[in-house]
């Protein structure tokens, strides 16, 4: 605990670097989704060589991916782009699936009584389709969001500056403090993200209030 | 690049336990022994929960939860406490074994819960009204119908253990992940890449074998696989193209499940 108290600004920096090391892929991956789960929704051919192509590469270990990213990005190991670009990639992964379902999910009769409202394909998009899927793309986006956190971690074995220091730093003194902040700090700000996607989630919903949860 | 290709193709590197076959063997075998355990673990618990509705509230919260928590931290915690109290190699290979059946917990059980859950009501009436009793409706309806969903959190669990064993060379174990590590320490950038290379296509390798496991485990009445026309069954089941990724075993959220043995 002292550890902790004495340390405070450093423990802060590791956190908000991975926050942002965490954060910046789920912008990243979730502007990409949109217009590849849309695709996949639109030309239905699309969504099984879509999903199960960025299945794939979900199967890939995050330490591996990592260490293989520099061959083809051409930055150095050390980079933190590295790491950023191979969590955008599994933010993508995991999200074009949710978006071509959530878009998938709005019922026929509303698409249709757009139509008869004079509502262009665009329009419909952005007015109906899009609004109508942020509940399953927001509970995609938080499977996301924790996993990125946890995963940012073991950018430590590369040597990239996050919480995930404190864990080797406590492992290699024999020192458990480190250990237990880097841990609780890892755990804290998932939960922080989780908090704030709902928060978004229910800003952009007001009819799910107003309805008690029936659209 | 080309460093890499000359790390694969040196023939050092095939020989010996601590080559290629070798580690990959070991990574293998850390991998089945920990989802072995957890399955033994997981798939009871998951199946009785799913069974009786009791417990669903620990499910549901145990799957998210473990998702938060920092794998590399979990294993680093792990051996500093356990190290002391064990003697020889299983001081560094039980920890690591500990957190790699912790891991693969959540997602078996998640699949499990979610699987027996989602099975049609009308299914299991028809079960009870043919005159089964619980264990029988359990082995004979709700498990073959549940198989999807156990399959698809197995896939997830086998990931996420053949991923954290790769970490768990930090701690000292065998498998590929030594290539990583080691590589690391002496600046062999050609190394680590074959290394990961090498992980990837492990973690490939297996998850497409699971794949092709999970379409002809489960019978054709459920992926319609081979059902001809006279049966009417040309739909397709909603279970279809299950993948890895942690959103296809999809709990459903306690909010939402009317359950009418709640007063």
């Amino acid at each position: 605990m002292t550890w902790f108290l004495d340390h405070i600004p450093e423990v802060l920096r590791l956190a908000w670097t991975h926050a942002y090391l965490a954060g910046i892929p789920l912008v990243v991956g979730l502007a990409l989704a949109l217009p590849l789960g849309w695709l996949a929704r639109r030309y239905s051919w699309l969504y099984a060589p879509f999903t199960a192509g960025f299945g794939l590469l979900y199967t890939i270990p995050s330490l591996a991916l990592f260490v293989m990213l520099p061959l083809f990005t051409g930055y150095g190991i050390l980079s933190p782009v590295n790491v950023v670009i191979a969590l955008s990639l599994y933010t993508l992964a995991l999200l074009v699936r949710t978006v071509a379902d959530g878009l998938g999910a709005v019922p026929d009769h509303v698409q249709n009584a757009a139509t008869a409202m004079g509502y262009t394909r665009g329009k419909r998009f952005f007015a109906i389709e899009l609004p109508l899927a942020v509940p399953v793309i927001a509970a995609g986006l938080r499977v996301a969001a924790v996993s990125n956190v946890s995963i940012v971690s073991v950018g430590t074995i590369i040597g990239v500056q996050q919480l995930g220091l404190l864990f080797s730093d406590g492992f290699n003194r024999d020192f458990y403090d480190p250990l237990v902040v880097g841990i609780i700090g890892c755990v804290v700000l998932a939960l922080l993200f989780d908090g704030i996607i709902i928060l978004l989630a229910r800003l952009l919903t007001p009819w799910q209030r107003a309805t008690g949860g029936r659209a | 690049m080309n460093g890499v290709i000359t790390w694969l193709t040196d023939p050092l590197n095939w020989s010996g336990s601590d080559g290629i076959p070798g580690q990959t063997l070991t990574h293998l075998w850390y991998s089945a022994i920990s989802l072995f355990v957890a399955c033994l673990i997981a798939i009871p618990l998951g199946l009785a929960i799913g069974h009786t509705g009791r417990g669903r509230f620990f499910v549901v919260n145990l799957a998210g939860a473990a998702r938060a928590i920092p794998s590399l931290g979990l294993l680093y915690l792990m051996v500093l406490w356990l190290f002391p109290k064990l003697k020889g190699d299983s001081a560094f290979l039980v920890p690591s074994l500990i957190v790699l059946i912790v891991l693969a917990i959540p997602p078996l059980m998640a699949g499990a819960y979610a699987g027996v859950e989602g099975v049609d009501p009308a299914a299991r009436d028809a079960a009870k009204g043919m005159g089964m009793t619980g264990m029988q409706v359990l082995g004979k309806v709700e498990v073959p119908n549940a198989l999807p969903l156990i399959l698809s959190g197995f896939r997830s669990a086998t990931l996420q253990v053949i991923a954290t064993a790769t970490l768990a060379a930090v701690a000292g174990t065998g498998g590929l992940g030594r290539f990583l590590i080691d590589g690391q320490k002496i600046r062999d950038y050609p190394q680590m890449a074959g290394g990961a290379l090498l992980v990837a296509v492990l973690a490939l390798v297996v998850d497409l074998l699971l794949a092709v496991v999970q379409r002809y485990v489960v019978s054709p009445g459920l992926t319609g696989r081979g059902a001809g026309p006279a049966r009417g069954s040309r739909r397709r089941s909603p279970n279809r193209n299950l993948g890895n990724t942690p959103l296809d075993v999809d709990i459903p959220s306690t909010t939402r499940t009317v359950d009418p043995q709640t007063p």
